[in-house]
């Protein structure tokens, strides 16, 4: 018939790529999309200029007292006199170093977590991380002075109620989806029901419930800590929806997967724990940091349970009749802090994501 | 050395998928170091077969012992058979999280726990013998699919076992790569292990294989050497069959 020659390869023309042609192409491409690019800019520069004059230009950021606070723009003189509160709460201001140290040895945790290999060794080094950080910060051992939990408050107890919620939550989660996955009817409607009540409750009712409910049940006398009820009843909340990501990376698992781990003569346990886990999870990480996102917005919610947090303590400053009237400054200072965290997991989660794929050609 | 005892006995089996009978009294005895192929159309139940011998499917009637050990539902059971049972697939279903060490030295480490340096040396002896040591830090999903699957068969050899188990694994490749996993099946056939193969690679079966088995809706419909399988076939639904295949 017919013999074809060998076809060399070139690259794509020029006027096909490159800065302009993005553009063209990009925003430009339709008289439609043309209009929106415009209009884009234009709310832009309505919003932006004048932000930037009240938040930096016509800002003040020197002085100590309200008449410092006079050039019309943000008064950050304010945060700057809080900051202390909303970073620590009412923890007592000489024993601040003991929480600045478990920041401090987060980073230190996390710098080594990049030499160790070993899974084993960094989840053991995880938890002598909490427990040495809960040992620092609560105090009365080792010759630390004892600061009750109705001290701490601020960006800490933020911190601490999100970390400790997501990291106790997380192997009950596992457990319940495990559980949903179940053969044996028992443990699966267990799960089920356990998924789904929790499901169906706000977080602030299982709030109420365990700083409220939950010591009517206990014998007069007993006093449970009030933080620790609500960890409790957080990890419970969170352990549900932890559970439902982790069941949603379950069954993107191929079936042949668990067939191979069967017949190689793995155990259920070693089935799950090494082949079927470690491919759900990496499906779930979007999820799960979501979850985390949320979760770390919720916090907020400790609040109504007379719990201090970042926001409480800037609800509460910014009630001080000495700076009233400065309730945006406090909120804007929020809404960035919060935004700093929830960004910084996002962008992990990202990094975590390209960790983990194979799918690499 | 083929000593002429059974390791694989099968009598009476009967499997149903509700109320869909799979299975219909299959009775099969396979001799140490015996190479069988089971054909088939699809739907005939060769699969679910030899699913049935290490486990991974359950029946309902009859019995099947694997070198002595009697198939039941006790998970100790199942487990011995399944240390002496090695299955390749026909999705090859190697573990992408891992690399292709890592999935060789899986099964010794853990299961036979084995030290990891001399789980790595014999994995690497079996890469080498399948011929792609070369890959051996790559993921599953940088090889092609006749790579993959010479992999599985490198897997399922690191557990050392007595038999192995092919569930149709060249017809899920490229045409291209699926002479280069049968030189590597028929290389193993050479040696004492017993072998249980799904496939429809006739070209295969006619060189390897000690007997060949038709199965026809859940029913063995005939049980042959090679020579008389293809040359002078009994059954009627047999001869329809290989007139179909070989017509092309």
């Amino acid at each position: 018939m017919a013999i074809f020659q060998k076809v060399e390869t070139r690259t794509a023309p020029s006027s096909t790529k490159g800065f302009s042609y993005w553009i063209k192409y990009n925003l430009f491409s339709t008289p439609l999309n043309a209009a929106l690019t415009l209009l884009g800019i234009a709310i832009l520069f309505w919003i932006i200029p004048p932000f930037i004059k009240w938040a930096y230009i016509n800002a003040d950021f020197q002085g100590s007292t309200r008449e410092d606070c006079n050039s019309g723009g943000a008064c950050w003189v304010f945060i700057r006199m809080k900051i202390d509160m909303f970073m620590y709460g009412f923890y007592p201001s000489v024993e601040r170093w003991r929480v600045n140290t478990i920041y401090g040895l987060f980073f230190i945790l996390m710098g080594s977590f990049k030499f160790l290999k070993s899974p084993w060794i960094k989840v053991i080094l995880m938890h002598v991380y909490f427990i040495a950080g809960f040992i620092l910060v609560r105090g009365d051992m080792f010759g630390l002075e004892y600061v009750p939990t109705d001290k701490w408050g601020g960006l800490m107890l933020t911190i601490l109620v999100a970390a400790v919620g997501i990291v106790s939550a997380f192997p009950i989660g596992v457990i319940l989806a495990l559980g949903r996955q179940s053969n044996l009817p028992i443990i699966k409607s267990v799960s089920v029901t356990y998924i789904e009540f929790i499901r169906g409750v706000p977080l602030i009712t299982i709030l109420f419930m365990s700083s409220i409910i939950l010591p009517l049940f206990f014998p007069e006398g007993v006093t449970f800590d009030k933080l620790l009820r609500a960890l409790i009843g957080i990890a419970m909340f969170e352990a549900a929806y932890i559970a439902e990501n982790i069941r949603g990376g379950l069954q993107s698992i191929p079936k042949g997967q668990y067939e191979a781990a069967d017949a190689i003569g793995f155990s259920y346990w070693q089935k799950m724990f090494l082949i079927i886990l470690p491919q759900a999870l990496k499906v779930a990480i979007p999820n799960l940091v979501g979850v985390s996102i949320a979760l770390f917005q919720d916090t907020t919610l400790v609040l109504i349970i007379g719990l201090f947090d970042l926001l409480a303590m800037v609800r509460l400053s910014a009630a001080d009749s000495y700076w009233l009237g400065y309730e945006t400054e406090g909120y804007v200072f929020v809404t960035f802090i919060f935004w700093i965290f929830c960004y910084s997991m996002s962008n992990f989660s990202q990094k975590l994501e390209k960790r983990f794929n194979t799918n690499l050609r | 050395m083929k000593e002429n005892k059974e390791i694989i006995e099968i009598k009476n089996l009967n499997k149903w998928y509700g109320d869909f009978h799979v299975l219909k009294d299959i009775n099969l005895t396979v001799k140490r170091g015996e190479i069988i192929v089971v054909c088939g159309p699809s739907g005939s139940g060769k699969s679910t077969l030899i699913r049935c011998i290490n486990r991974l499917e359950e029946f309902q009637e009859g019995s099947i012992s694997v070198d002595g050990i009697e198939l039941v539902d006790d998970i100790k059971k199942i487990k011995a058979i399944r240390e002496e049972v090695a299955m390749v697939f026909q999705h090859f279903n190697l573990f992408p999280h891992l690399t292709i060490l890592d999935n060789l030295t899986l099964a010794p480490i853990w299961v036979k726990k084995m030290p990891r340096k001399e789980a790595n040396a014999m994995a690497m002896k079996y890469l080498e013998r399948v011929n792609i040591a070369e890959q051996a830090n790559k993921y599953p999903n940088q090889l092609s699919g006749g790579q993959q699957q010479r992999v599985a068969i490198a897997r399922s050899l690191c557990k050392n076992p007595k038999i192995m188990l092919f569930d149709e694994p060249t017809s899920a490749l490229d045409p291209e790569m699926v002479a280069e996993v049968l030189d590597v099946m028929i290389e193993l056939a050479k040696e004492d292990k017993t072998m249980v193969c799904v496939t429809h690679e006739m070209g295969f079966a006619k060189k390897v294989a000690d007997r060949i088995i038709f199965m026809d809706a859940g029913q063995i419909v005939e049980e042959n050497t090679p020579e008389n399988f293809f040359k002078n076939p009994e059954s009627d639904r047999l001869k329809l069959f290989l007139e179909q295949i070989l017509s092309h």
